[in-house]
């Protein structure tokens, strides 16, 4: 008798798990196959006929290409910028004891906890009272994506500092390197990976970022605030190709650096 | 917060190296601070601060605004929108008890008989937000259709006619209604709820089961009384990594609602970005917002007793 129900739970949670893969997965899915579709009308929701169109012209929509390149010129610029300053914070919780701690983890938490439509009105609430509406455009949005990127990148650098053998650079020090090399040469390429992992979870928050960039954009058009309007005006396949792209390009730089890691380690 | 008490409150500097001098080793950890905690004030806090300000003042985008003390402004904040701030919870709230009876499953089978494929399994929960949020919201647009195979098989169980007269779903159709609004927020954040719980689980050794079923315990029994005390950090993670962004949302109920289906973030950036003297109000209600859920996070925390998570 347990023995059946034990085989029961034990397929029912692998059933479970399964249909939640499918519920998860089936955008992607529905996302690269209607990259394929010949729309009929202004909006590409339901399956018409195979074509190789949308593919073979991405850009056909001038103004989502525009809003592409916007918004990964404020990736960069959001990226590098939370990183170098995430990563200094970081430095300065995990290495260094100061008064205050406390307070400084809440005002690092309180951005991951808040609303995003709350951070969003409060910031152009105050940019409409300091530099007036006319001038939100290409530095409120990166300003926005600054603040709201730093948090992580701190959590990430530091759980990685944190894990860190301390004896490595102490053994550099008896060894005579000076603080400067010590940093270079040994703490440096430990935490790379982690301040990597920041940079790259920073540019995909901000890329893909909606609600803050609605409230302090202006009249600029990030993507995804073009596929918001596509929605009222007309949702070419090209967003669908857009899309399956982002998936399939990181999905190659993944497998990319796992065969990479692996051949690494395997000539060592 | 009760684990950074415990360091001392005047820490001697000699801790930043011995060979360092005191004044540079005191200093230096608040010039690597400064730039980014500065960042964080004049754009995060000082927004919020300032927005209760923002939200007492008067005018319109012409004329400019001024500080009137108008705490009229709170009174429509609350009575005009009551209706969506009901939505704003009941939607939210619905989305994390959800996002944590499916997750839940699916984070312990992958914690506990994942074996090898844990790695691919755990990728594959996150792969899928490599692709615009927004697209994949859309996407839903698609497999909801009134004439896709999802529709027409509910439409063919009665399932549609039983949730339509509950109010859930609008008639034939699943698209443009409460149900489908739910459905985009649980497909959503549900990678919150499963990373976090994910990683509490796969902490518990594996062998505190087979001790459980020594000791004559059901499978059920283990679960209840080992495991899941065990992954509570996880449940209260996830809940919160689910509920916080889920009550402030509104693409889901914009993209796949109706105009029955309104929330409060919808309000918010109408009265922001689409009404030349709204913003005041505006302020009022995310004030009202970020109180509110700040609010039900304390009691929620307090009831489950994980104060150490902040």
């Amino acid at each position: 008798m347990t023995r059946t129900l034990t085989w029961i739970r034990e397929h029912l949670l692998a059933a479970v798990t399964v249909l939640v893969f499918v519920f998860m997965l089936a955008p992607n899915a529905i996302i690269l196959w209607m990259s394929f579709n010949k729309p009929v009308g202004r909006f590409n929701y339901t399956w018409e006929q195979f074509s190789l169109d949308a593919w073979k012209n991405p850009c056909a929509s001038n103004d989502m290409c525009q809003s592409l390149s916007l918004s990964v010129e404020i990736g960069l610029v959001a990226t590098v910028v939370s990183t170098i300053l995430g990563t200094m914070i970081a430095f300065a919780m995990v290495r260094h004891r100061f008064r205050a701690r406390s307070g400084i983890n809440g005002l690092l938490f309180l951005p991951m906890a808040a609303p995003e439509v709350v951070m969003g009105a409060t910031l152009t609430a105050l940019f409409f009272n300091t530099i007036g509406p006319g001038s939100l455009g290409f530095w409120t949005i990166t300003i926005a994506h600054i603040m709201f990127c730093l948090s992580y990148v701190v959590v990430t650098v530091k759980s990685r500092l944190a894990g860190m053998d301390p004896t490595l650079e102490r053994a550099a020090q008896d060894l005579y390197a000076t603080p400067t090399q010590t940093f270079m040469k040994v703490t440096l390429p430990l935490v790379a990976p982690g301040i990597a992992a920041a940079a790259l979870l920073s540019f995909a928050l901000s890329v893909d970022d909606y609600i803050i960039t609605a409230f302090t954009a202006g009249q600029r058009e990030t993507f995804p605030m073009y596929i918001w309007g596509s929605v009222q005006r007309a949702y070419p396949a090209q967003i669908d190709v857009i899309g399956s792209m982002m998936l399939l390009v990181t999905m190659a730089v993944i497998a990319l650096s796992q065969v990479l890691g692996r051949a690494r380690t395997a000539r060592r | 917060m009760t684990t950074t008490l415990s360091a001392p409150p005047a820490a001697p500097p000699s801790k930043g190296g011995p060979d360092r001098p005191d004044r540079r080793a005191t200093l230096t950890p608040w010039l690597l601070l400064l730039p980014g905690l500065l960042w964080l004030v004049a754009f995060f806090l000082v927004p919020i601060l300032t927005s209760v300000g923002a939200s007492v003042q008067t005018g319109s985008a012409d004329e400019g605004y001024k500080l009137t003390w108008h705490w009229g402004n709170y009174a429509s904040a609350i009575s005009d929108y009551l209706p969506q701030y009901g939505h704003s919870l009941l939607y939210s709230v619905l989305c994390t008890i959800l996002c944590l009876a499916l997750g839940y499953p699916v984070a312990y089978f992958i914690a506990f008989k994942g074996g090898r494929w844990k790695t691919l399994l755990m990728a594959l929960v996150i792969v899928p937000s490599f692709t615009s949020f927004l697209i994949r919201t859309i996407a839903w647009k698609t497999i909801l259709a009134d004439n896709g195979p999802v529709t027409s098989t509910l439409r063919d169980l009665h399932v549609l006619k039983v949730t339509s007269s509950l109010g859930w779903t609008v008639g034939d159709h699943v698209l443009a209604s409460p149900a489908a609004v739910v459905c985009g927020m649980v497909y959503n954040f549900l990678p919150f709820m499963i990373l976090p719980l994910y990683t509490s689980l796969e902490k518990i050794d594996p062998r505190l089961h087979e001790a459980g079923s020594d000791l004559y315990c059901s499978p059920y029994t283990t679960w209840r009384r080992v495991t899941l005390p065990l992954s509570m950090p996880g449940v209260v993670g996830g809940t919160l990594l689910t509920f916080i962004p889920a009550v402030g949302d509104y693409i889901n109920a914009q993209l796949l609602g109706n105009p029955n289906t309104g929330v409060v973030g919808q309000k918010i950036e109408n009265l922001f970005l689409r009404q030349s003297s709204g913003y005041p109000v505006g302020s009022a209600i995310s004030v009202v917002l970020m109180v509110g859920t700040l609010i039900l996070v304390m009691i929620y925390i307090r009831k489950a007793g994980t104060e150490d998570l902040i």
